[in-house]
């Protein structure tokens, strides 16, 4: 399976933010966007995430699951938000987000608990999400990618509130679900700690 | 679906909820009516059944601007517009689940009300017929304007003011139905089926619309 994007551009009000994007990845890699604020990466990944039209370019997916009609149906995204509900338990959030996405074909999603422990968050699934710290929540947004399983991830500032702890402990997690065969586009200001990757250099408004 | 039904289930019925707030709204409208009007026991049930429709009507708008806002607030919304899914099936189960939260408790709480307002046995059940029939159209309807004010910081004035107009025949034939079950002449079912009818074609046309609205909300 790999995924496409062809001269992908974008606008915001009346300047183009992004111009000319394409790049192909097949299973395995992973694409890094740099850049500094304000240079269109989050536009770029909500762009990738079918929340933002494209001005023009095109996205496809090349010899994946036929049913699949938009490459975001197969992807994660994890944005700067973590999509959690405070009042609901960890336990409850998660396992919402497990039955309510379910699994894309060729593969499958791991328990509740499990991804909890993968984490380093084992003990506090059954604490409303609204008390945990900033960090803690963000550990468990990102256990929301291994409840369900999508074989393209995207990263908006990952890693934006961690430790240095978590840090590696997100790079262990990524780089399993590179060695499964997934796809990784990840925005970030700090290295993840991945191998090989592709990147991409975002430079800003173009006029 | 499922999930997603019990989910907003349990946050309306938790702390913050709009369960208990609509049920109190409507207990509080309803209740002040008696001290305005006066002491008048039978101008009191001639208009109970409308005061309890209206009070339903403006307790079931309180809580609607939350629908979807709260879902784009911590970023769910995202989510949910990503999956295979159909949009409007998540829609859809949503609003059922918004009207099971806020929309039920409220039918359950208007024969206590209609007691308030002196109104005779047939009275009530035929308010809380015609409130069971025709309360999901207003939640219907009102997804369209949550939908199109999700993006809005303070979007709940005007959802109340973009769906109150879309909600007067709802009105109108909820009350017509009640007053033609306890007044002998007119019949009861020409303006039952009609509440019906608008709120089986507003189950219809209102997730189409409001999902619309969200994919264009995007930004």
């Amino acid at each position: 399976m790999r995924l496409l994007a062809e001269g992908l551009s974008a606008r915001r009000g009346e300047d183009l933010i992004f111009n000319d994007i394409s790049f192909a990845l097949g299973e395995g890699d992973a694409l890094v966007v740099t850049g500094p604020n304000g240079s269109g990466k989050s536009t770029l990944l909500r762009v990738l995430a079918g929340l933002l039209r494209a001005e023009s370019g095109r996205l496809r997916i090349e010899g994946g699951p036929a049913e699949i009609a938009h490459p975001y149906e197969l992807s994660h995204y994890l944005g700067h938000r973590n999509a959690m509900k405070q009042e609901l338990t960890v336990r409850e959030n998660l396992s919402f987000w497990q039955h309510f996405m379910g699994d894309s074909p060729g593969g499958s999603g791991i328990d509740v608990a499990a991804a909890a422990e993968a984490v380093g968050l084992a003990g506090i699934t059954h604490l409303p999400f609204g008390y945990l710290s900033a960090g803690q929540q963000r550990r468990m947004a990102m256990a929301k990618l291994l409840v369900a399983y999508r074989p393209i991830w995207l990263l908006d500032e990952p890693t934006a509130a961690l430790d240095a702890g978590a840090d590696r402990l997100f790079a262990a997690l990524v780089t399993a679900h590179l060695e499964r065969g997934g796809i990784i586009i990840a925005a970030t200001h700090q290295p993840l700690g991945l191998g090989s990757t592709q990147s991409l250099q975002m430079k800003g408004f173009t006029h | 679906m499922i999930a997603l039904f019990f989910r907003d289930l349990k946050l309306s019925v938790r702390a913050g909820g709009g369960t208990m707030i609509g049920v109190l709204f409507f207990m509080t409208v309803v209740a002040v009516v008696p001290f305005g009007v006066g002491p008048d026991l039978n101008l009191l049930s001639r208009i109970g059944p409308a005061m309890l429709w209206i009070g339903a009507l403006l307790a079931s708008l309180l809580g609607l601007d939350r629908l979807f806002q709260a879902e784009r607030e911590d970023g769910s919304l995202d989510l949910l517009l990503m999956q295979e899914t159909p949009l409007l099936m998540t829609v859809f189960v949503k609003c059922a689940a918004h009207w099971a939260a806020t929309g039920l408790p409220l039918v359950i709480a208007s024969p206590l009300l209609g007691l308030f307002m002196n109104m005779n046995e047939l009275a009530i059940g035929a308010t809380m017929l015609t409130l069971l029939a025709g309360t999901p159209a207003i939640t219907f309807i009102g997804a369209v304007g949550a939908a199109v004010a999700v993006a809005l910081p303070r979007g709940g004035l005007l959802v109340s003011i973009l769906v109150l107009p879309l909600a007067i025949p709802v009105l109108i034939f909820g009350v017509s139905a009640v007053y033609a079950a306890i007044e002998d002449p007119a019949p009861f079912l020409p303006p039952f089926m009609i509440l019906m009818a608008i709120t089986l074609f507003f189950a219809v046309i209102g997730p189409v619309a409001a999902a619309a609205a969200l994919r264009h909300s995007a930004d």
